[in-house]
């Protein structure tokens, strides 16, 4: 169990609520029920601070702060639903669609997306910026699953949780900017992966259909993050642990 | 009292929010009381007229006579709604975009593929030439309000339509605006 | 252990030498004037010694960068005790005419004769480059003999580590390497934190387009940057540094790695360097060329051999930096400007510059101006003085339009404000930075979308791609201004354009993001008339 941790005040919108120090702005909103809207932050894994949904003000006129990567201070003022944020957390999920190819109707994880469901979240009706299209092949090669770049958002769930919780590190980023993109290993096909345990971390934590089942249609392939969320505190407590202490 | 002047047009889509439009089923006779449909795919007018209130486009932008009747649409409604994914991000009919020039695509599929006489179809005036990139209408021409869904669901068509005889825009916050 | 190196006994020596022959042949080796064909001109001047038996009465220096690269290969004959003759353009041919009548016949050759007394040469001030011209940058004696490692040798010696950062405060020099930090509370910072192992990190990852500070520092003064950061190391209680320099800079790296192996054997890097008990191991890095890399967490990240992608800020690099210790990014130019400090006391250099801009700065001259080059000037200089007088103004009878500083995060600076004083502070005020030195300057003829679609396709290649804002929105950019400038551009573009610039300036992660924008934000507050003459009249055209 972790300690007790001193308690400070913060004000959610000019709500107040009880802060604990040491955890993060996200992690306060969440244990408070207040919505922060975030995409690249999984509970369990340590913070990216990538895509930049959760970026919040604290005090005015200062710079925006990811909420996931900012730790609660006594009597912070944050703000989350101003008409600059809104503003700004839809420019960055439309960023997001014309980038990659996120076809909706087609995909494994319609109705089960995170991506999908922040769209929602965030107002975003249609798409502003040019759909950039860009040519980018499926690896099927896998014989349990499939990963789709053209879904992908670069979220790195994927890349921490292999490395993280089942200590593979078969997924990893190449490229820079608009190229960047997910290889496994040192980019050969997923299948033909010697590190690749099978665990199905990386399915589960994907938060499109980027990452799916083999054989998933439309609609049927639903993640299972918080699975990771359970190993880890899990792990922290020590649960595998023999509690005589004979591990 | 006036009935209002609708219109709903096919571009560069499979039909479905089409389909989706008839499943309200029991509703459209009580739209046909308020409104008239001046010109639809489902409606036999071969010209597109003048004076809409609104009209409600499917499909999204991928050749010539679409890029025509969207321009046509728009200079002769008041109000444009994309009426569906293709119409509002160009979705399924946009998956040609990535595969690059188009004339590449037509040869795959009519002078590769083993079971055709090897001729891309051409004939004038019947045949459009295709855009070199499929795209959403928004970015053709100005549109006044978004209909998301592959295909929308019916309930939400008739929302829609419900806000725009009342004089307001659609809903464009929560479910109504899911895509897919 | 071997005896350290006797500075005194090195400086008499060098004097010796430097009075050995009648004539000093000092010719530029620096990159921009090697690239003008400087190899050739120094080798038929060292032909020329041997076949003609000169060597008693000619020595042949190979020196660092003079300054005036655009009139490269430049010469300089030095005679004892005595007058200088400084020449341009000087080819092989005319590089033996002119030794032969200066040795030979005591005349000068005026048909290549440089005029020193022009503004470019008198009006600078020399601290950061004053050796620049002066020493053969590959022979520490070379250093010494002009006053190098001294500021090292009194720190070390007479000075706590509080008295040299005090120094520094007093001198209250602010980072060279762009956002103007003030130096004395980084070194405090590195200083206080807590641990045993703690790094110095010198930043030559120079990127701007245009601007090679850096690189001229690195390559023609290695070891002032050695002796910054051995100092730097001294004051904060670091025992490792590295020097984090780009692939690009091969000349720099090879004159840095030689320069370290040189002060090691001479005690002035390695254990008890001049026979204290300061320890210090200093090793090149190379960077692979990523632009983003000279964000210091990107840096840092580089130097672990992981992917140069930045990291989130707080904790800061003194907190937790380099494999989870205190680590201290300073700039190449902030730590060449260290020793001169030391030398002469915080109070003089704070002397040099305005209030709160203090020193000097050295920056890139380059584009349509007539004297391109490597200048300082002291900070507070205004943007006339460097354009018209010292840069010589704007060639070809064309107008003045604008001055772009900070490269692709910087700004352009218009022709009304070209009285403006060149100092951190003034062109934030004017939505420009001080950057790194890059100063490019633009005439009548250049489209102002166009400059701002160049800077955001420089973004745009070298976003590392960790954060969607800097990752896609720079792309977007990119293609609205592609688009505007092609002439095919919407009033809905110019908006989306202008809504994208505060997206990527306040949601980015980095510098690089939060920057990307600023070229677009000052043209468009300069020259937005360039852009609305652009606009297409229909609403939306993409077809």
């Amino acid at each position: 169990m972790r300690e007790r941790q001193p308690a400070v005040n913060v004000s959610f919108d000019g709500v107040e609520y009880e802060g604990l120090l040491g955890e993060s702005v996200l992690e306060c909103a969440r244990r408070n029920g207040v919505a922060i809207p975030s995409l690249c932050f999984l509970e369990g894994l340590t913070v990216w601070g990538g895509c930049r949904i959760c970026v919040v003000e604290v005090a005015e006129g200062h710079r925006l702060r990811p909420a996931c990567a900012t730790q609660v201070a006594a009597d912070m003022e944050i703000k989350i639903e101003t008409p600059r944020l809104r503003a700004y957390r839809k420019s960055v999920l439309e960023l997001l669609f014309a980038e990659g190819n996120h076809v909706c109707a087609v995909c494994v994880s319609n109705g089960n997306c995170e991506l999908q469901d922040m769209a929602v979240h965030c107002g975003m009706d249609h798409v502003r910026y040019d759909y950039q299209s860009p040519a980018r092949e499926v690896d099927a090669s896998h014989p349990k699953y499939v990963f789709d770049p053209n879904r992908c958002i670069l979220c790195t769930r994927c890349v921490r949780v292999c490395d993280e919780i089942e200590g593979a590190h078969v997924w990893d980023i190449r490229h820079r900017g608009q190229q960047a993109e997910l290889i496994t290993e040192m980019n050969k096909p997923w299948g033909e992966s010697l590190s690749c345990t099978w665990c199905g971390k990386c399915v589960a934590v994907c938060p499109t259909g980027s990452l799916a089942y083999q054989g998933s249609a439309i609609g049927e392939m639903e993640h299972d993050p918080v699975m990771i969320k359970r190993l880890a505190v899990a792990r922290n407590r020590g649960e595998w642990l023999d509690p005589k202490g004979v591990s | 009292m006036k009935q209002a002047r609708i219109a709903t047009a096919w571009l560069g889509g499979c039909s479905g929010c089409h389909m989706s439009f008839l499943d309200m089923d029991e509703w459209l006779f009580e739209l046909a009381d308020v409104a008239d449909i001046v010109y639809s795919p489902i409606a036999d007018i071969k010209e597109f007229p003048s004076d809409v209130d609104a009209t409600l486009v499917e499909g999204a932008v991928a050749n010539e006579d679409n890029l025509e009747l969207a321009r046509d649409i728009r200079a002769k409604s008041r109000l444009v709604l994309s009426f569906g994914d293709c119409a509002v991000s160009g979705n399924v009919t946009a998956m040609r975009n990535p595969l690059g020039d188009p004339l590449q695509i037509l040869e795959a599929v009519y002078v590769d593929a083993p079971d055709r006489d090897g001729l891309i179809p051409n004939a004038a005036g019947i045949v459009p030439p295709l855009l070199p990139k499929v795209l959403p209408l928004h970015k053709i021409i100005r549109v006044d309000a978004f209909i998301p869904g592959c295909p929308p669901p019916a309930d939400r068509i008739q929302a829609a339509l419900e806000a725009l005889l009342e004089g307001v825009l659609p809903p464009n916050r929560g479910e109504a605006i899911r895509w897919g | 252990m071997a005896a350290p190196i006797d500075l005194h006994e090195v400086m008499e020596r060098e004097r010796e030498e430097r009075f050995r022959t009648r004539w000093r042949v000092k010719a530029c080796s620096s990159t921009a004037c090697l690239s003008a064909g400087a190899g050739a001109t120094i080798k038929a001047v060292e032909d020329l010694v041997e076949r003609e038996d000169m060597a008693l009465e000619v020595q042949v220096i190979p020196t660092g960068c003079m300054g005036l690269c655009s009139a490269g290969p430049l010469v300089r004959m030095m005679r004892r005790g005595g007058d200088e003759s400084d020449y341009q353009k000087v080819t092989p041919e005319a590089a033996i005419e002119i030794v032969r009548s200066h040795v030979l016949d005591e005349q000068p050759v005026p048909e290549y004769e440089l005029d020193v007394t022009m503004p470019f040469f008198t009006s600078q001030e020399r601290v950061v480059l004053a050796n620049g011209g002066v020493i053969n940058p590959d022979r520490i004696e070379s250093y010494v003999a002009h006053g190098g490692y001294q500021a090292l040798e009194k720190a070390l010696t007479t000075m706590k580590p509080k008295q040299v950062i005090e120094q520094i405060r007093l001198s209250r020099i602010r980072g060279r390497g762009g956002a103007g930090y003030p130096v004395a509370s980084k070194w405090g910072l590195l200083a206080s934190a807590p641990g045993k192992t703690k790094y110095v990190v010198a930043n030559g990852d120079e990127g701007d387009p245009g601007a090679y500070m850096d690189r001229t520092i690195m390559e023609d003064d290695p070891h002032r940057v050695i002796e910054g950061i051995a100092i730097a190391a001294y004051a904060t209680g670091a025992s490792e540094a590295y020097i984090y320099v780009r692939a690009e800079y091969p000349r720099a790296i090879e004159r840095l790695d030689r320069a370290i192996r040189v002060a090691r054997r001479n005690r002035l890097l390695g254990r008890k360097i001049l026979d204290t008990n300061f320890n210090l191991s200093v090793e090149v890095r190379i960077g692979a060329g990523a632009f983003v890399c000279g964000e210091e967490t990107a840096l840092l990240a580089s130097i672990e051999g992981l992917r140069g992608t930045p990291r989130l800020r707080p904790p800061y690099p003194t907190e937790k930096g380099l494999w989870g210790a205190p680590t201290m990014i300073n700039n190449v130019e902030t730590l060449a400007n260290i020793a001169p400090i030391i030398d002469r006391g915080g109070e003089w250099f704070a002397s040099l510059g305005t209030e709160k801009s203090t020193g000097t700065k050295v920056f890139a001259l380059a584009g349509d101006i007539t004297n391109t080059g490597l200048i300082e000037v002291p900070m507070g200089t205004s943007l006339r003085e460097i354009v018209a007088d010292i840069g010589g103004g704007v060639p070809n009878g064309k107008e003045f339009k604008a001055a772009q500083t900070g490269g692709p995060s910087g700004g352009c600076i218009p022709a009304k404000f070209l009285d403006t004083s060149v100092d951190y502070d003034s062109l934030r005020e004017l939505g420009s930075i001080m950057g790194s030195g890059g100063l490019i300057v633009m005439d009548e003829d250049v489209k102002m979308p166009d400059v701002a679609k160049y800077f955001m396709e420089f973004s745009m290649d070298e976003s590392c791609g960790k954060c969607t804002p800097c990752r896609a929105g720079t792309v977007q950019m990119h293609s609205l201004l592609q688009r505007l400038t092609e002439g095919n551009g919407s009033k809905q573009d110019l908006r989306d354009l202008e809504h994208l610039c505060s997206v990527v300036r306040d949601t980015s992660l980095c510098g690089l993001g939060q920057a990307a924008p600023n070229p677009v934000i000052s043209t468009l507050q300069y020259f937005r008339s360039e852009y609305e003459a652009l606009i297409h009249e229909e609403e939306v055209v993409h077809a």
